[in-house]
């Protein structure tokens, strides 16, 4: 049998797609989750107000699962943006430029967010 | 030779100004619509983590937070940011609906022409009804 690993390596076969979507997948689950959970505190008793709305956020376990869910929307909007570039855009450099637009707004939203829950 | 061939039909990815003349099933406007609802919350994200920093960072910050839908801020009317509000409640819930239409086929393999159709109905029933309920709240209609 010939080698084909490295360089030779014969490009066939599954699981090129299956990671992210399975990622999407899981991310999707994770917000769900999250937002049934914010719409039960917000339902509770109380009248609506920064008291009670900083009060949801101010505990640690909720600040680390907003950052879990931060992280679970970068991931999943990644997904799904470079879906639409690959679909609608066909010229490559076009194309790795929307990616890298894609990245940074991502990643620097993201950080912006993480920065408002943790720095109270 | 050639002109024995019968014409057969061409089928070509369909262009920009053909859209309007394409008639989607309900299940088509419902995939359509998700990545149309997708791409207007990446592109509305500054604006949410800028709310959700107002609305938590301070008592001060909060009641700028919530002076944007009355009074607006910088040149742009209070309205319209309650407009901007209404489009991102549309957005989520048609996201979220619909995504859960997706996992629900996935786990169950409800993938029939007719499960497709029914539940592309419900998704579009639940989330423009929803949005017509969360406006009403948002607009101080109740």
């Amino acid at each position: 049998m010939s080698a084909n690993f490295g360089s030779r390596r014969l490009v066939v076969g599954a699981h090129y797609g299956s990671r992210d979507w399975l990622s999407q997948r899981v991310t999707a689950v994770l917000m769900a989750l999250f937002t049934l959970a914010l719409v039960v505190q917000v339902l509770l008793p109380g009248e609506m107000g920064y008291y009670k709305w900083a009060g949801i956020f101010a505990s640690q376990w909720m600040k680390v699962l907003t950052f879990v869910v931060i992280v679970s929307m970068a991931l999943h909007a990644w997904v799904g943006m470079r879906d639409i570039w690959m679909d609608y855009v066909k010229p490559v450099g076009v194309r790795l430029a929307l990616q890298v637009f894609t990245i940074v707004w991502l990643v620097g939203c993201a950080g912006w967010a993480v920065q408002v829950i943790w720095r109270l | 030779m050639a002109n024995t061939l019968k014409e057969r039909p061409v089928y070509r990815n369909i262009h920009v100004s053909q859209i309007v003349s394409y008639r989607l099933p309900p299940a088509g406007i419902v995939s359509i619509l998700h990545r149309v609802s997708g791409a207007l919350m990446f592109l509305l994200l500054p604006f949410v983590i800028w709310l959700f920093d107002n609305s938590l960072t301070s008592e001060i910050s909060f009641d700028r937070f919530a002076s944007v839908f009355t009074s607006g801020a910088g040149f742009l009317p209070g309205w319209f940011f309650k407009l901007v509000c209404l489009g991102l409640i549309w957005g989520y819930l048609h996201h979220f609906i619909a995504g859960v239409r997706h996992l629900w086929m996935d786990a169950t393999h409800s993938v029939t022409k007719e499960q497709g159709r029914s539940s592309a109905v419900i998704t579009l029933a639940c989330s423009l009804l929803l949005t017509v309920v969360l406006g009403a709240r948002l607009f101080g209609l109740f």
